[in-house]
């Protein structure tokens, strides 16, 4: 049947994104706040996700450009990031996050640039599974079936 | 009938300059059947509280309309730490400095792990402190707190109604009040206990 077809290939999918380290349990938890009062939880908590990332790895690209090099406010919009991955759950770019931090306290240029490629690249892994997961959920729920996540044992 | 305040819900303040984390904390809060009203700074949480950061130069100024002390009733105070302008830190120092505020429970929720920073909070009077991101079971651990604040009140607030009213009023209410105050003396509170700081010392970790 379609439906278990949908569901199957939901829990493999997010079988891999925690086995690949894509995902840690915080995510697992965004959903034990979800229900029919609020359906839509995790969709709005990620999509805000999504918006602070671009507008911080802008705000960082553009900080990291500049002549004189203001750590200190490159650190603070790391330590945001690193915060809403962490809330989110997602485990790369929170640990990219991390270097990135060590490398600002050091004010190495080259490897603040070298992270923020690399958060940028995370930040688009995660972006392109989360919405490909929730892509998922739709036909799921299309197809009359609910979310099943009692399987991620974490 | 309204006699007895007997209000089953219980409200919380959630003070963080995230908004992802506020969303987080509110629905964490929800989900536990709590009043929740967030705020993005300090100075508006002191704000809510009815405390204005210049009351004690000026008090005779109506800058701040005690009437909205009064009327909000916060129970709990949930902030994070690292916020810019006032820090959790110093919110939480603003509110046991306060005559008004001392006795509302607050607890310190923080990204980083640092235990100088804890224990400065938990000396400062914090009742809990929490390391993101926040969980269910995290706040699982609220209620004692707000449990123990909400006993004081109906004690102060039973103790306030029967000074006023006559006396065959009071002899309808004496019966609820001995109930509620019978209740309270067992599980051995009073309003005039001194908190130990330390009490109820906590780190949750994931």
């Amino acid at each position: 049947m379609e439906l278990n077809r949908l569901q199957r290939s939901f829990l493999e999918y997010t079988a891999a994104l925690f086995r690949e380290g894509f995902l840690d349990s915080q995510f697992s938890q965004l959903y034990q706040l979800q229900d029919e009062s609020n359906p839509e939880f995790v969709v709005e908590v990620v999509s805000l996700f999504f918006d602070d990332s671009e507008r911080l790895i802008n705000d960082l690209s553009r900080a990291l450009d500049q002549t004189n090099v203001d750590f200190k406010k490159i650190d603070a919009h790391v330590h945001q990031l690193k915060g809403s991955s962490s809330s989110i759950g997602a485990q790369r770019v929170k640990n990219s996050c991390v270097s990135f931090r060590n490398f600002c306290e050091v004010q190495n240029i080259e490897g603040c640039l070298s992270c923020l490629q690399q958060v940028q690249q995370e930040y688009l892994l995660i972006k392109n599974k989360l919405e490909a997961l929730f892509q998922l959920e739709k036909q799921i729920v299309a197809a009359g079936g609910a979310i099943n996540t009692v399987e991620w044992m974490l | 009938m309204g006699m007895a305040t007997t209000d089953p819900q219980f409200h919380v303040l959630a003070v963080d300059d995230s908004l992802i984390d506020r969303k987080l904390i509110e629905r964490l809060l929800k989900t536990s059947s709590y009043q929740v009203t967030t705020v993005d700074s300090g100075s508006k949480a002191l704000e809510f509280l009815g405390l204005n950061e210049n009351d004690r130069n000026t008090p005779n100024e109506t800058s701040v309309s005690p009437k909205i002390h009064q009327e909000v009733d916060v129970n709990l105070v949930i902030t994070d730490y690292c916020m810019p302008g006032m820090t959790g830190y110093d919110l939480l120092k603003k509110i046991k400095e306060s005559s008004s505020l001392k006795n509302i429970p607050v607890v310190i929720m923080s990204s980083e792990n640092v235990p100088s920073r804890i224990s400065r909070c938990m000396e400062e009077g914090a009742e809990e402190f929490f390391l993101k991101p926040v969980r269910l079971s995290d706040v699982n651990k609220l209620k004692p707190h707000l449990m123990r604040t909400k006993c004081c009140k109906n004690i102060q607030n039973q103790e306030n109604q029967e000074n006023k009213q006559s006396q065959e009023i009071q002899l309808q209410t004496s019966q609820s009040n001995n109930n509620n105050k019978r209740k309270a003396m067992d599980e051995g509170i009073s309003p005039d206990r001194t908190r130990p700081r330390y009490s109820g010392f906590t780190l949750v970790s994931n």
